[in-house]
């Protein structure tokens, strides 16, 4: 143990075998440790994957959320609903993880307070938007898909302007998000988008 | 003088009574919104209207009739950052969603400059054109199409 306070000596006895304890011990510790720490650290990553968490900061609770709260994936005649993080995060692991080592940018905007009033939020709005529709064109609407399976939709049962348009976005590569946009949240400004679809002259 | 006042005030306190009694002597017939159920239960419910489903676009019943919409709006917003209609009807959208485009009118405004884009006063499209739910119609109508738009 002195060695271990003296200078490079925390890196000797972590790399010395240990003569105290025997291997059998030490892989049990290991083996317990590890299974304490990784659920933990899961358990952990998971309540971060609740709407109550999301809803925690004021940025969501009063823009997003409130607009969320009029469409059919929070009220539904079914009552099957779609929460925050249903869409917002992925379900496979490695891609949870890439997602939320993302929202550590998140974080450090909301210590800035970049979106912190409705006006800044409004005047982000299309670029935050605009995040998520490439994140999602990028990975063919995989969080969509995660409940939307192409291939268990009965188009005979839809309406006929559904049908029609998933019959053609299915032969043409489309994904989800390239016409489901705004189902849940309100659309930005659209001038830059699709200047057809709004007031005022065009460019 | 004080005599007078206390008469007056009498006087007056009595009218008053009179005038209370006979009020209430009338039958009042109130009737709120809610009906006629007592408080302490529910209020009849409305029997919710359904939109109805898709279907192709409805001949006009006159020459100059908004054409109505063939298919529920739920959900759908019309404000100054976009319109969710003009995503499918609009002239640059419509062949590729198969809707109808908007009439060449609704690019006027109302000192009669045509536009490049849909004209501020023909852009909030429900306060003409209307989808249609279910309902029976709370009145008999015999109106009848004119002939020669049939």
């Amino acid at each position: 143990m002195n060695d271990s306070t003296s200078k490079g000596g925390l890196w000797r006895a972590l790399r010395t075998p240990t003569a105290k304890y025997s291997l059998g011990a030490v892989l049990i510790v290991g083996f317990v440790g590890g299974i304490v720490f990784w659920g933990g650290f899961n358990t952990a990553m998971e309540a971060t994957n609740t709407e109550k968490f999301c809803i925690s900061c004021h940025e969501m609770h009063d823009n997003v959320y409130q607009e969320y709260k009029t469409t059919i994936h929070y009220a539904n005649r079914s009552g099957v609903r779609a929460t925050c993080p249903d869409c917002h995060v992925p379900k496979e692991w490695v891609h949870k993880v890439v997602r939320k080592i993302q929202a550590s940018n998140e974080l450090y905007h909301k210590a800035l307070g970049t979106i912190d009033t409705p006006e800044k939020f409004e005047a982000k709005r299309l670029e935050l938007a605009g995040n998520v529709w490439r994140a999602m064109k990028k990975t063919d609407s995989r969080e969509c898909r995660n409940c939307h399976d192409f291939e268990s939709m009965d188009y005979t049962k839809q309406g006929r302007r559904a049908m029609r348009a998933h019959e053609e976005g299915l032969a043409g590569g489309m994904t989800c998000i390239d016409c489901h946009k705004g189902i849940a949240h309100q659309l930005p400004d659209m001038h830059d988008v699709d200047p057809s679809a709004v007031v005022g002259e065009t460019q | 003088m004080k005599k007078t006042v206390v008469m007056a005030t009498l006087a007056a306190i009595i009218s008053l009574g009179i005038g209370t009694t006979a009020v209430a002597d009338e039958p009042v017939e109130v009737s709120s919104l809610r009906g006629h159920n007592p408080i302490d239960q529910d209020a009849d419910v409305p029997n919710p209207k359904r939109w109805q489903r898709d279907r192709a676009p409805i001949e006009r019943d006159y020459v100059q009739q908004p054409p109505l919409i063939p298919h529920s709006i739920e959900g759908y917003n019309i404000n100054r950052k976009f319109n969710k209609c003009l995503t499918c009807h609009s002239w640059k959208n419509y062949k590729s969603s198969g809707a109808t485009k908007i009439s060449q009118t609704h690019f006027e405004d109302r000192d009669r400059n045509v536009h490049a884009n849909v004209a501020a006063r023909r852009y909030f499209c429900t306060q003409c054109h209307v989808s249609q739910v279910d309902a029976e119609p709370l009145v008999e109508n015999t109106f009848k199409p004119v002939e020669y738009i049939r």
